[in-house]
């Protein structure tokens, strides 16, 4: 036997066999700088063009029809008041329901119906949840044009993201782990309050912010509802010099938001309000990617002291 | 030959007579679904004595043990029938009327895979305490360490006992599950085949373990392991196909086994 012939043979097969590895490896590389790049180059231009207007006047300053004067003010306050609306509802009715699902519920038909629903909502387009909001909650419940109003829509828009995070979060928690609370004499309540909660608790909150992301860039469903798009003054302030100190006034404020300040913008034809427009998208993306890295962040705190 | 072997029997049929039933199976049946998978099953479990389940996969031992604190509760589409009447109350624990949480605060389980909580080792032993509502601290830490003590724990980790549990090696995580379950004093404790994930010397540790704790707890155990039953209990029971196939004294069992079934599977000849 020729053994020295039959390993040439092995490594001629091998080496066409590993062809292909390298073939899907260039083609993903493609693909994947194919996502990445187009955003860098997006996201420089707009660095690029906008850069100019970035100064601390263009975060102090309400719009106004010169654009050099014009600043962002009212819609980085507007966003950001919406967006503490949006996670206030948003959370507690987003994780309970998540928890209720995965550890309460009954397994039958009716919690996969649910499921589906909830499934479907997620892919059900953000101006009907505008249309929806412009009925109920400014119209029959009479909360007007508000960023209450904003912040309830916004919160259902996110719901469903929400809960699913929360399902797969809570899902990912080993049986092993649920089966020694309870062998224990832990009730249902415990288990969630004690294990369930705390070891999801990085995968709920990472789906959060994925939500929020998603909705400090909703314009349909603001507009809808009536936002402003030119305002020059801030909603009252939540702290008050007298009793009793705290203010909800702001709820009932109109307002307008980061995106809508960007539309209006553009649709002016000034080449000067482009520039703002360029700007605000910059600081608009940097929220967004403020808020990821804040989940990234804690996403990694959180899991450290978790392991099974 | 034969005259010692009789010796040995009398005395251990003494021994067996003066013994109180912890718990009594009486024609126990367990439906997964439609599944029977536990076909009426009728044994003593005796007070402070080890009692070996042992079978070939499959035979249904395990899903006899998650029987004793109704873990089967947990999951949809599984039935009881028959009863298993704890004493000294006299209660059938598989009674609808009676809350599993009562019967999972009486009767303590260790399972297969050790399952720290991803908490410290003095969060982990207190939270049977800390779920039965004890607020006292000091009533807390008295309790955890008496509990590490009795599992043989406390010397290793005194030191370290608010690190992580999940830092402990596979057999110190196994025995401060134990710990975790000693805190909350059981009436019975169970154990799920403790040893098949540990090495050899940790499972020795275990074994010697559960031998020392026989003094203060009624002990059933599911185990794989002909001479881990042989070596740790009192009693065995063979289980084949879901059936209760023989029980007896282990000593008698494994010497002279009355079943021709049980002969094949002790002797090797099957399983």
């Amino acid at each position: 036997m020729d053994q020295s012939r039959d390993l040439e043979a092995i490594r001629r097969l091998i080496a066409a066999r590993k062809r292909y590895d390298a073939l899907f490896g260039v083609l993903g590389l493609i693909a994947l700088m194919i996502g990445v790049l187009t955003f860098v180059a997006l996201f420089a231009d707009m660095a690029w063009n906008g850069m100019g207007r970035l100064d601390w006047d263009f975060f102090t300053h309400y719009p106004s029809r010169r654009p050099a004067q014009a600043g962002i003010l009212s819609a980085w306050v507007g966003s950001t008041l919406v967006m503490l609306t949006t996670a206030f509802f948003a959370v507690p009715l987003g994780v309970a329901a998540g928890i209720y699902l995965e550890e309460y519920a009954r397994k039958n038909w009716i919690t996969d119906l649910i499921e589906i629903n909830i499934t479907n909502l997620a892919g059900v387009p953000s101006i009907v949840y505008g249309l929806l909001a412009l009925g109920l909650f400014v119209y029959q419940f009479g909360f007007g044009q508000s960023i209450l109003s904003a912040g309830l829509t916004l919160a259902l828009l996110i719901l469903p993201v929400v809960i699913v995070a929360t399902r797969e979060a809570i899902r990912s928690i080993p049986q092993s782990i649920r089966e020694g609370s309870y062998a224990l004499g832990a009730t249902q309540w415990q288990t969630v309050r004690y294990h369930i909660l705390p070891y999801s608790s990085a995968g709920i909150l990472t789906g959060i912010i994925i939500g929020m992301a998603r909705a400090i860039g909703e314009t349909a469903p603001i507009i809808t509802i009536g936002a402003l798009t030119f305002i020059a003054f801030l909603p009252p302030a939540p702290l008050k010099a007298e009793p009793p100190f705290v203010s909800f006034e702001w709820l009932f404020s109109p307002f307008t938001v980061m995106p809508i300040q960007m539309f209006n913008w553009t649709s002016r034809p000034e080449a000067a309000f482009q520039v703002n427009a360029a700007a605000a998208g910059f600081v608009l993306v940097l929220m967004t990617l403020a808020m990821n890295g804040v989940a990234i962040w804690l996403r990694y705190r959180l899991r450290r002291k978790i392991k099974w | 030959m034969s005259a010692p072997d009789t010796l040995m029997k009398t005395e251990l049929m003494e021994q067996k007579t003066a013994l109180t039933a912890k718990a009594d199976v009486q024609d126990l049946d367990f439906y997964y679904g439609d599944f029977r998978a536990l076909k009426s099953i009728s044994m003593p479990v005796y007070e402070r004595q080890v009692t070996a389940l042992i079978g070939p996969s499959g035979c249904g031992k395990s899903t006899f043990l998650r029987c004793f604190n109704r873990m089967h509760d947990l999951y949809p589409g599984n039935r009881y029938q028959g009863r298993i009447v704890l004493q000294p109350d006299n209660s059938d624990l598989l009674a609808p009327e009676v809350d599993p949480i009562e019967v999972r605060m009486r009767i303590g389980m260790v399972f297969q895979k050790p399952n720290p909580f991803p908490k410290s080792i003095f969060d982990n032993v207190a939270y049977g305490l800390r779920v039965r509502g004890e607020n006292s601290r000091r009533r807390i830490e008295e309790k955890v360490e008496g509990a590490l003590q009795d599992a043989a724990l406390w010397e290793e980790v005194k030191d370290r006992i608010h690190q992580p549990a999940y830092n402990l090696s596979g057999g110190q995580q196994q025995r401060m599950c134990i710990a975790r379950a000693l805190a909350t004093d059981p009436e019975l404790l169970l154990f799920d085949e403790p040893t098949s994930a540990l090495d050899p010397i940790a499972t020795t540790s275990i074994e010697e373990l559960i031998h020392d704790l026989k003094e203060r707890v009624t002990i059933l155990i599911v185990t794989h392991n002909m001479q881990q039953a042989a070596r740790v209990s009192d009693f065995t029971a063979y289980m084949y196909l879901g059936e209760l196939i023989e029980f007896g004294v282990t000593d008698e069992l494994f010497i002279k086994p009355t079943k021709k079934q049980t002969e094949d599977y002790i002797t090797g000849r099957f399983g």
